[in-house]
Parts: C-alpha cells; sequence; structure tokens
C-alpha cells in the first residue's frame, strides 16, 4: 500500500516470452490491439463530454453529434460555471473535514483493533464493518427525523455529521489493515513493558508512521463525500447542498442544454479526476484495502 | 491474562466510534423497522380516523408486495444485479488477463481502464442519459449514431425503453463501465501476488498455458472473485444516483426499489420508505453477512 499498489510483474516470466514464434506473434498483436480497442471504448464518454462542452447550443442539437465542433464555443462553459460556482466552496468545506475527521477516528479505530486489542475486538470491528455495506436508505427517514432535532443546520453541517460518522468503517478498516501489516506486535508490547502507555504509543510511534494510512483514507473519503449524491439530494437542496445538486438541477430541465450541462459534469468531475491522476497509487490502495485481506 | 488497565485506554479510545457506529448505524435500523410497521403513510393512504403512529405490523410490507409495480422493481433490481455483476467481473478479468504478463504502456492501459471509478456516478449517468439515446431512426443520436457511423448499425437499439422487463440491463451499461477497471484492478493485484516460482513449477511440469490458468492461477484468485462479487453485489443493490441520471425518477421502465424509496419519501409516505429501505437492507445483509462471518471466522483461523 505504501509504495506499488500493483507490482509489475516478476521480470523471469516477462523476459520469457523473448522467443518469439509466428503463433506468439499473432498472439501479441491480438492482445494490443483488444487493448487499444477497450482504451478507445472506455474514453468515449470522456470524448462525448470534452467535445459537446465546447459546442454552442445550436451545434450540440444539430446533426453531427459525435463531430469535433466548428469553433471553440464557451457558451456552456460560462452558463455551468455561474450556476456551479457557489456551491464548489460548500463542496471544499464538506468533503476535506469529512475526510479529516474520519480518518482520525479510523487511525484511532485501526490501531487499537489491530494492535491494543481489548476483549471482544474482532465482534467490534466485524460489526462496524457492516455499516459500510448497508444501503443507507436503511437510516434516511429516522435521519430526516433525527438531524433536526440536533440543532445541526441543514445542508453542510448536517451532511458533514452523516458523512463522518458514516466513513468511519472504511477508515477503520483501511487502517487495522495498514497497521496489521507495518507495525510488528512485539514493537508495542515492547512499549507496553517500557510502561509506555497509549496515548504516548499512539502519538509519538503511530502516527508517524500512519502518513501513507492518512493518505489513503483521506483520498477516499474526500472522493466519495465530493461524489455523494445520495445523502446530498435526501438532506440537502442545491442553495445550501453540494455541487451534485447544482448539476442534477442542470440535467433536470426540461430541453437539456447539453454543452452546459457536460461542462457542469466536467466542473463536477475536476476535482476527483485529478486526485486520481495526481495521487493515482493511493486512490488505488484505497480501493484495495476492501478486497485484498493483507 | 491482559488487564483492564492494559486494555481499558484502548477500548475508551474507539468507544466514540462504537457510541457512533451503535447509535447511527444499528439504532437507526431500528428506528427505521419501527417507522415501516406504523401508519405514517402519506394523508391520503391513510385510514381514516387512524394514528399515524398506530402499528399495523406488517400492513406495509403486504401493501407492496402485493403491488404491481413494487415487484416489477424488485424484478428490475434482479436483473441489473445480475447484468451488472457478470458485465464487470467478464470485463475486468478480461483486462487483468491481458495485462497480468506485463505489457508495454501497461500504466497508461491500466490508469485508463480505472479512471472511470473517479467519476461521480451521478456525472457520469449525464453523458450516458446522451448516450444511451433511444432514437433508432433517422435522428439517432448517441451510441445509436455512432454503430451507424462505423457501420455497426445492426446493434442499434432503444435501450432502457426497448422493454419495460429487460431495458433495465441498459442501465447495467454504465455502471459495467464504471467498474471493470476496479475488478481489473483486483485480479491483477491477485495474479501479481502469486509467487512466480509456482508458475515457473507449472511449466516445468509441462503444463499448456491453459492448464495453467485453469489449475494454478485462477484457484489463487478464488478469495479475490470472492471479494469483488460482494463488492459488486452490494454495489448492485446500491445503485440510485446512475438510474435519477439517466432515466430520472418517474420511470416505469427503469424502477428499482431504491428509487421507488425516493419517489416515497417525497410523498411523506415515511412508512412505505422504510418498508422499502427495510426490503433492500435485508437483500444486502443475505449476501454481506455470510462473508464478514466467514471473514472474522478465517482472522480467527490464522
Amino acid at each position: 500500500m505504501t509504495t506499488e499498489t500493483i507490482p509489475a510483474p516478476a521480470p523471469s516470466v516477462a523476459h520469457r516470452k523473448s522467443k518469439k514464434t509466428p503463433r506468439a506473434q499473432t498472439a501479441r498483436t491480438v492482445k494490443y490491439l483488444l487493448l487499444i480497442v477497450f482504451l478507445l471504448v472506455v474514453l468515449i464518454p470522456a470524448y462525448v463530454l470534452l467535445v459537446t462542452s465546447f459546442k454552442s447550443f445550436s451545434e450540440a442539437l444539430g446533426p453531427n453529434r459525435w463531430a469535433l465542433p466548428s469553433g471553440l464555443s464557451f457558451e456552456g462553459w460560462t452558463a455551468a460555471w455561474s450556476e456551479l460556482s457557489p456551491a464548489l466552496g460548500r463542496t471544499l468545506l464538506l468533503a476535506i473535514p469529512g475526510a479529516m475527521i474520519s480518518s482520525m477516528l479510523g487511525a484511532m479505530n485501526g490501531f487499537v483493533l489491530s494492535r491494543w486489542r481489548f476483549p471482544g475486538a474482532n465482534l467490534v470491528f466485524t460489526l462496524m464493518l457492516f455499516g459500510m455495506f448497508i444501503p443507507y436508505q436503511a437510516v434516511m427517514v429516522p435521519l430526516l427525523e433525527f438531524l433536526p432535532m440536533t440543532g445541526l443546520q441543514p445542508g453542510v453541517p448536517q451532511l458533514l455529521a452523516v458523512h463522518i460518522v458514516y466513513g468511519i468503517p472504511i477508515c477503520t478498516l483501511i487502517f487495522r489493515n495498514y497497521f496489521q501489516t507495518i507495525i510488528p506486535k512485539e514493537l508495542i508490547e515492547s512499549g507496553k513493558v517500557d510502561g509506555a502507555g497509549l496515548l504516548r504509543t499512539f502519538r509519538s510511534l503511530i502516527l508517524p508512521l500512519s502518513v501513507p494510512g492518512f493518505v489513503v483514507t483521506m483520498i477516499w473519503q474526500f472522493t466519495s463525500i465530493w461524489n455523494d449524491y445520495l445523502f446530498a439530494v435526501f438532506l440537502s437542496n442545491k442553495d445550501n447542498g453540494p455541487v451534485i445538486l447544482g448539476l442534477a438541477n442542470l440535467a433536470g430541465s426540461q430541453i437539456v442544454p447539453y454543452p452546459e450541462v457536460f461542462a457542469g459534469a466536467l466542473i463536477v468531475t475536476a476535482p476527483t479526476l485529478l486526485v486520481y491522476i495526481i495521487l493515482g497509487r493511493w486512490f488505488v490502495g484505497g480501493l484495495m484495502a476492501g478486497a485484498v485481506k493483507s | 491474562m491482559a488487564s483492564v488497565r492494559t486494555w481499558g485506554p484502548g477500548l475508551l479510545m474507539v468507544s466514540p466510534s462504537i457510541l457512533l457506529i451503535g447509535f447511527f448505524v444499528y439504532g437507526l435500523i431500528g428506528w427505521s423497522l419501527n417507522i415501516s410497521t406504523t401508519n405514517q403513510n402519506s394523508r391520503f393512504e391513510r385510514a381514516p380516523g387512524t394514528s399515524p403512529d398506530a402499528h399495523i405490523g406488517l400492513g406495509n410490507y403486504a401493501t407492496l408486495f402485493s403491488d404491481p409495480s413494487f415487484i416489477a422493481s424488485l424484478k428490475h433490481l434482479g436483473i441489473l444485479a445480475v447484468v451488472y455483476i457478470v458485465g464487470a467481473l467478464f470485463f475486468g478479468m478480461l483486462w487483468a488477463l491481458l495485462l497480468e504478463k506485463g505489457v508495454r504502456g501497461e500504466a497508461l492501459f491500466r490508469n485508463v481502464y480505472l479512471f472511470p471509478m473517479a467519476v461521480s456516478m451521478f456525472a457520469s449517468g449525464v453523458v450516458w442519459n446522451w448516450l444511451l439515446n433511444s432514437d433508432t431512426g433517422k435522428g439517432a443520436s448517441g451510441l445509436n449514431q455512432l454503430f451507424d457511423m462505423v457501420g455497426l448499425g445492426f446493434l442499434k437499439n432503444h435501450w432502457w425503453v426497448s422493454s419495460p422487463t429487460w431495458g433495465i440491463a441498459a442501465i447495467a451499461l454504465p455502471a459495467i463501465w464504471q467498474l471493470s477497471g476496479y475488478i481489473m484492478a483486483l485480479f491483477l493485484a491477485g495474479f501479481r501476488g502469486i509467487p512466480s516460482e509456482l508458475r515457473e513449477a507449472a511449466r516445468i511440469d509441462g503444463a499448456s498455458e491453459f492448464q495453467l490458468y485453469r489449475l494454478v492461477l485462477f484457484p489463487q484468485l478464488s478469495p479475490i472473485a470472492l471479494s469483488a462479487l460482494i463488492i459488486l453485489g452490494h454495489m448492485s443493490l446500491k445503485m440510485f444516483d446512475i438510474i435519477m441520471a439517466i432515466s430520472g425518477e418517474k420511470n416505469v421502465y427503469t424502477s428499482v426499489p431504491m428509487v421507488t424509496m425516493w419517489t416515497l419519501t417525497g410523498q411523506q409516505d415515511f412508512a412505505r420508505a422504510a418498508a422499502v429501505a427495510m426490503i433492500l437492507l435485508v437483500l444486502v445483509a443475505l449476501l454481506v453477512v455470510p462473508y464478514l462471518v466467514h471473514n472474522a471466522r478465517q482472522e480467527r483461523n490464522s
């Protein structure tokens, strides 16, 4: 998880292929052909988004919907930006603290559940994990009733509380796996003999080692909060909620102005895509944590 | 035997999370269950003269299961889940197989295949709404127009409006697009985790390439395949964003319980909304609980 999540193949295997029979040659060509075709297919939606977003409203409704724009038009982008920009700050204000707080709780839980265990720790862990899989519809009706009782304002404050809580299980899982891999049991035991308490061990020994874990959970949480639509649509509206509701509002009009909606989709996607491009390695780390046991 | 003084602080450190999860997951599920057995339906639905808080047992569930449109939405969910799981497993596995021995430009292929995972489901639904345009005639657009352009016109179809039962399968397409790269990454990590001695040994024993995969490599991947199945399975039961973005709330062709629950909430029919949610929860639990128990057992044994 710290370095390469998907290691390169063992060199001995890769080099064996150097002696090429004609049949192996054909197989190789077919393989690359397939890889390239799939690459293009996967990129189709990205092409459509980009190309259409730079068309004028009238050209987007024209006959050549797959063609490149005849000239760059920023009609869609300006319209989408003025609709969505107010919500962008709000969404950051939701996603960043949400990611930080869940990660911190996850680090504390992950540490205790892997290296400072108490009787019943496994049961607690399994019960927490279940919280990661539930369809959130199962808690939604009571949330609608309960959240206003807490005094939290609708919109960002209520969503923040919800995202922090429901982010705990995955962050706990990631940190637990991580600590189990990198921190030897003996290290903690010897510290205990020396009389190091839990807080001191956590602060001076564990936290400094946790940076890669935090990168993974922060990315994971940031992405899921940023992309969340379910909680957003139930608990907030386009004037106090995250930017995804602004996009939903654009897409929901009777005659959909595609350049504007697609520019909007690109604006909404940009932050998480940027995170993926810059920190892709760690992004994959978070994805793996849920499925590949250490 | 460790004393409380040793493990006590640990428990204390986890206690905020235990309380939060205890209340927000288990407490609220109980609360939902309770609401689902009451009369809190919208004003028009409630029997005259009854209190909204009166408990009516499983009445809301009975109403749902006797409603043909709810049964249709459950069927939709089943079709959606199967097409989605099979599709994502197929492409994920295929891409992993193509990449696992190492190819030139592997990072590029891998990163592109995986990128849809970083896109919000709703945002991708917005594009797929355009791509899955149901017009097949002269004015065809979206994928249908593309099929015409590249000479694959026979592939043209009405997508999700093609059939009230099977149209939902088209909705699985964007979901497969989104998740296949993830499944690929899982399998790829699995392939790379297999010690190379195992392959070498099989080759020395004279195993053909096909035998190598079937008898040596695939069995090693079964834990990952199980995880992938669980992940895809529970995600298929949570598909909401994509449907809301592509076909919208009111479309009968793509109705699924996740969307029905939203509609009922909007109608203030909280009891029935909660009942739908409980049905979804049971479906997820049937899938996930055995998996979690299996994992916990395995860990105890190791």
